[in-house]
């Protein structure tokens, strides 16, 4: 059962093979079993989950079930569901138990899923190897020694250890996308404005996007179809038309142009993930796809940029985490100064402290025209390549990340090697587009790599197909790491 | 040597939505604490903001009003700054792209006493350039004091949408600064976007002040925040114009700060410098799409905008016939002008003594009872009914007072209160006569002092004649038949 896609849990759920109560306690097991030594969650509440399975069970049973009813879906921790403790990764959301359901949450919850629990990730979203989480470090399923990936580290790990059916993440620079490929899971991260921002909680809100993480694209699709939808209560949330982003799923390949940006296969790429990304490449030839050579050129501005708007939109948004109204306070001070600096000082990290220095930095008197104002220009001119890049081709192909994952501690002194981390995937963000990871083989130390599809925007259910067409011709997608 | 005195306006209206600015929750004053604090008003985690159209609406109509270059495109942006009341650490406002553009206000000036009064004498006309006007959010407020060492917040006001107006430095006095402030005022409440009560802080004045020789630049400005009242505002600056110029002649220099006005001392003092200046770090707010207005929503919204008061004005002198004094003090309020053109319209042709009873004996009387317009306790049919019966010479001057005074007290209607109060005035000329007659016969001594030509004597008969009809008699008739019957 754990290794069932969506689709064949949606099945045996209907016909009473099993019920959601069952489905729910035997991940619940797993969880329990695994995740002391994965710490893929923060937070599960075994009674709220199988509150719902019964609620599920009872819908299954009056026949007015959905596709996803009485599945039991992990979602990471920045999405505010109510009841549940909804930390964000930092000590600064310790007691913050969330009186409102995010719109995700809701849209899952209106759908009958199971909330399994509450994933571990990166405080506020701020990382690439989950291991600035208060609540510790996330292993990556493949090796324990090595990192999950970031910030949906707790997701990517929890879907790659089948400790839930499918889960959410979040994606700000590379947040779904680079985790999925080092766990060797598939991940979606959809045009900006397509699943409302309303109850995530805001890291840089220009960039932000949720989206689902799990074992095929075919379940992304599913969680998908959940997932988006227009929200008033998000004034980026675009107005459009629902569509099914499975119904092109078995469309052939043939005549597809692949697009290849040179700038994705330079200097800073390791051997084994080149390798990986042009087999799979080779096998889209198989499929009827053909390639053009590309250029981004202004993509290798990408990680300044981003880090010139992220930190300037997260100083702005984490300047709410006080003291005063919720959340952690320092237990000493002397007066509200002090107060604040306590309990900022004491309640967010290091990374969530340098990014509100930096955010601060760039956006001060004097110095916002020279990097705020500058950024967003070049931020234009990054997406502007890519308008010129879709006239030459229907997708963007390349590795996700540099590198498969990287030891525990390895990078964590070097915050610019870090960064480097998401050096294919920021630009997508930067751009608004729609990206995604999928698995594509094996590199060193056997560990995953993820192959990286960028579509124009609105073109998920294209992105879907492409990456469907693909697992139905390799195996990658239904590899397990051993011991799980 | 002389000083010139340069003050501009920053006015913070309060604008008249059932809703806050970015979200569903109540902007009704007044209500318990915390009580109409919404998720988004106490900024909890992932909570997103939505503009309230509304007050959009409203900011167009104030620069529809103001004749302002409305912008098709204006940028919410984040002011960053901590304080216990700002819930999310930064106001919503606008920056360098505002919702209204340049515009102008005509005020009428009337001098005022005081050491930095203006130096003409009479009443003067003045345009008033109007830099911007912006929208943005209200804090909530810290409740200091109510338990020992504990500050408390209050987040109901926290989202409430204001519109900032800020004005070009162009008033050269007290008297110009409360003459603007005081039009702004009935502006706002004339287009209904703005309740102007300065007490529950719905319009709240902020006084850019500076002094030079005139002739030079501008000077340092210092500005004297938070002014509730009219009177406060000059008092404030009559304090702070003598304090910089002082301070000037005694050597001194001004330094840049924001300032509080003390009522109870009657003086300003320093509240922060230039040094503690906040840099706000403003830049767009990512939550919020640029506002978009397009000519459509222009057109919609100027088809509700009512008669402005000075076209108003312009149409009483031209089209009725009114002073300029007159038409002034109609166009003091919505609710006088509305009033007026209730009275007027049915009373047709009596413009003037519409006018002279709703700037004599109504306001008058509200004065006296400490009513506003809107209170008052006659309605327009009433008071109408009542003007008829003037016109129509039911009753006099003297018998309209009586009625008038009985209506504001118990209400009813003009006719009834004559008929019952028998204050019908005797028209019929037979029997005014027939006093008139009476008289003259009973008085042969006065009637011949009259006839030599001592005319005083004539107010004797009038006042015989009164008091043999019991005040009845149609005046303008009782003259009429004396003059004719006494004449020699």
């Amino acid at each position: 059962m754990i290794n069932a896609t969506l689709k064949q849990h949606s099945a045996a759920l209907r016909d009473k093979q099993i019920s959601s109560v069952e489905l729910t306690q035997l991940y619940l097991d797993r969880i329990a079993t695994l995740n002391p030594e994965l710490n893929a969650f923060i937070t599960v509440n075994p009674e709220m989950s199988l509150a719902q399975a019964r609620e599920a069970d009872a819908r299954l049973a009056n026949g007015n079930a959905e596709p996803l009813t009485g599945i039991p879906i992990a979602q990471k921790d920045i999405f505010c569901a109510k009841g549940w403790r909804t930390t964000c990764g930092s000590k600064m959301l310790h007691n913050f138990i969330s009186p409102y359901d995010a719109h995700v949450i809701s849209q899952f919850n209106n759908a009958g899923a199971v909330n399994l629990g509450k994933t571990n990730m990166d405080e506020f979203a701020m990382g690439s190897s989950n291991e600035t989480s208060h609540y510790g470090a996330v292993k990556n399923p493949w090796d324990r020694a090595r990192v999950p990936g970031g910030s949906s580290g707790g997701t990517a790990a929890a879907v790659a250890a089948r400790l839930c059916a499918a889960a959410t993440g979040t994606d700000t620079g590379g947040s779904i996308r680079q985790p999925a490929a080092l766990c060797g899971i598939s991940g979606l991260k959809p045009t900006y404005g397509v699943c409302s921002r309303y109850g995530m909680i805001a890291f840089a809100s220009s960039l932000d996007q949720a989206g689902p993480m799990a074992r095929s694209a075919e379940d992304l699709a599913l969680l998908l179809n959940t997932m988006a939808g227009f929200d008033e209560r998000d004034s980026t949330s675009l107005q459009r038309e629902k569509e099914d982003y499975a119904r092109d799923l078995d469309k052939p390949l043939n005549g597809l142009r692949i697009g290849l940006p040179k700038e994705f296969f330079a200097e800073g790429l390791s051997s084994d993930v080149a390798h990986a990304v042009e087999a799979a490449i080779a096998e889209y030839k198989k499929l009827g796809a053909s390639v053009v050579d590309i250029s981004l050129p202004n993509s290798r501005l990408s990680i300044p940029v981003y880090y010139v708007l992220a930190p300037a939109e997260a100083s702005s948004n984490l300047s709410r985490f006080d003291g005063v109204r919720y959340g952690y306070r320092a237990p000493e001070y002397t007066d509200l100064a002090d107060m604040y600096e306590k309990s900022r000082a004491q309640g967010f990290g290091a990374e969530v402290k340098r990014r509100i220095m930096i955010g601060t930095y760039v956006l001060s008197h004097g110095y916002y025209d020279a990097y705020y104002l500058q950024a967003q220009k070049i931020r234009r001119l990054i997406a502007q390549d890519f308008v010129e890049a879709f006239k030459q081709c229907d997708v963007i192909m390349g590795p996700t990340s540099p590198t498969t994952a990287f030891k525990l501690g390895e990078k964590g002194d070097d915050p610019v090697q870090m960064y480097l981390s998401d050096i294919y995937t920021i630009a997508v963000n930067l751009a608004g587009l729609p990206g995604m990871s999928i698995p594509a083989g094996f590199g060193a130390n056997a560990m995953p790599v993820g192959l990286q599809i960028v579509g124009n925007y609105f073109d998920e259910a294209k992105m879907l197909n492409v990456a469907h067409q693909y697992q139905l011709a390799t195996d990658w997608h239904a590899r397990t790491p051993s011991g799980i | 040597m002389q000083w010139e005195i340069v003050i501009g306006l920053e006015v913070h209206a309060q604008l008249s939505t059932n809703s806050k600015i970015f979200s569903g929750a109540s902007t009704a004053f007044g209500a318990e604490p915390n009580t109409q604090a919404d998720a988004v008003s106490i900024a909890l985690p992932g909570v997103l903001p939505v503009l309230n159209k509304g007050a959009v609406e409203r900011a167009i109509k104030f620069g529809l009003a103001v004749g302002a270059h409305l912008a098709p495109r204006s940028v919410f942006a984040r002011k960053n700054y901590f304080y216990p009341d700002l819930p999310k650490g930064y106001q919503i406002s606008q920056f360098d792209l505002p919702v209204v553009g340049q515009g102008a206000l005509t005020i009428q000036v009337e001098p005022l006493s005081g050491p930095s009064t203006g130096s003409g004498q009479a009443t003067y006309e003045k345009v008033v350039r109007i830099t911007r006007a912006h929208l943005e959010e209200d804090a909530g407020k810290s409740v200091h004091g109510e338990s020992r060492g504990v500050t408390g917040v209050d987040l109901n006001r926290a989202g409430t949408p204001l519109l900032e107006i800020v004005s070009e430095p162009d008033m050269r006095s007290a008297a110009e600064a409360v003459a603007y402030a005081k039009a702004l005022h009935t502006l706002v409440r004339w287009i209904g976007i703005c309740d102007g009560n300065m007490q529950e802080g719905s319009f709240r004045c902020d006084v850019n002040v500076s002094v030079r020789r005139p002739g030079a630049g501008l000077g340092t400005r210092r500005e004297i925040k938070n002014l509730n009242s009219f009177r406060f505002m000059q008092q404030a600056i009559d304090y702070e114009v003598q304090w910089q110029i002082d301070t000037l002649e005694s050597g001194g220099k001004i330094q840049q700060a924001t300032i509080l006005f003390d009522p109870d001392t009657g003086k300003t003092h320093a509240m922060r410098s230039k040094e503690d200046a906040h840099d706000y770090r403003y830049f767009p707010d990512p939550d919020l799409l640029p506002l978009a207005i397009d000519e459509v929503w222009i057109e919609q919204v100027r088809a509700t905008l009512p008669e402005l008061p000075l076209a108003k004005q312009a149409r009483y002198v031209s089209e009725l016939g009114l002073s300029a004094y007159d038409a002034n003090a109609l166009t003091s309020s919505r609710e006088m002008a509305d009033f007026f053109d209730a009275v007027s319209n049915d009373v047709s042709g009596q413009s003037k003594m519409c006018a002279n009873w709703l700037i004599g004996e109504v306001s008058a009387q509200l004065n006296r009872d400490g009513l506003e317009m809107e209170q008052c306790p006659i309605r327009p049919t009433q008071l109408a009914g009542m003007l008829k019966r003037i016109a129509d010479g039911t009753i006099s001057n003297a018998g309209a007072k009586e009625v008038f005074r009985a209506m504001w007290s118990e209400g009813g209607n003009a006719d009834a209160i004559i008929e019952s109060k028998g204050l019908k005035q005797v028209s019929d000329t037979g029997a005014i006569e027939l006093i008139v007659d009476g008289i003259i016969a009973a008085n042969p001594a006065q009637v011949a002092e009259y006839r030599s030509g001592k005319d005083k004597v004539f107010g004797f008969f009038v006042g015989l004649a009164m008091k043999a009809s019991k005040g009845k008699a149609n005046p303008a008739q009782l003259n009429e038949i004396l003059k004719r019957k006494l004449a020699p």
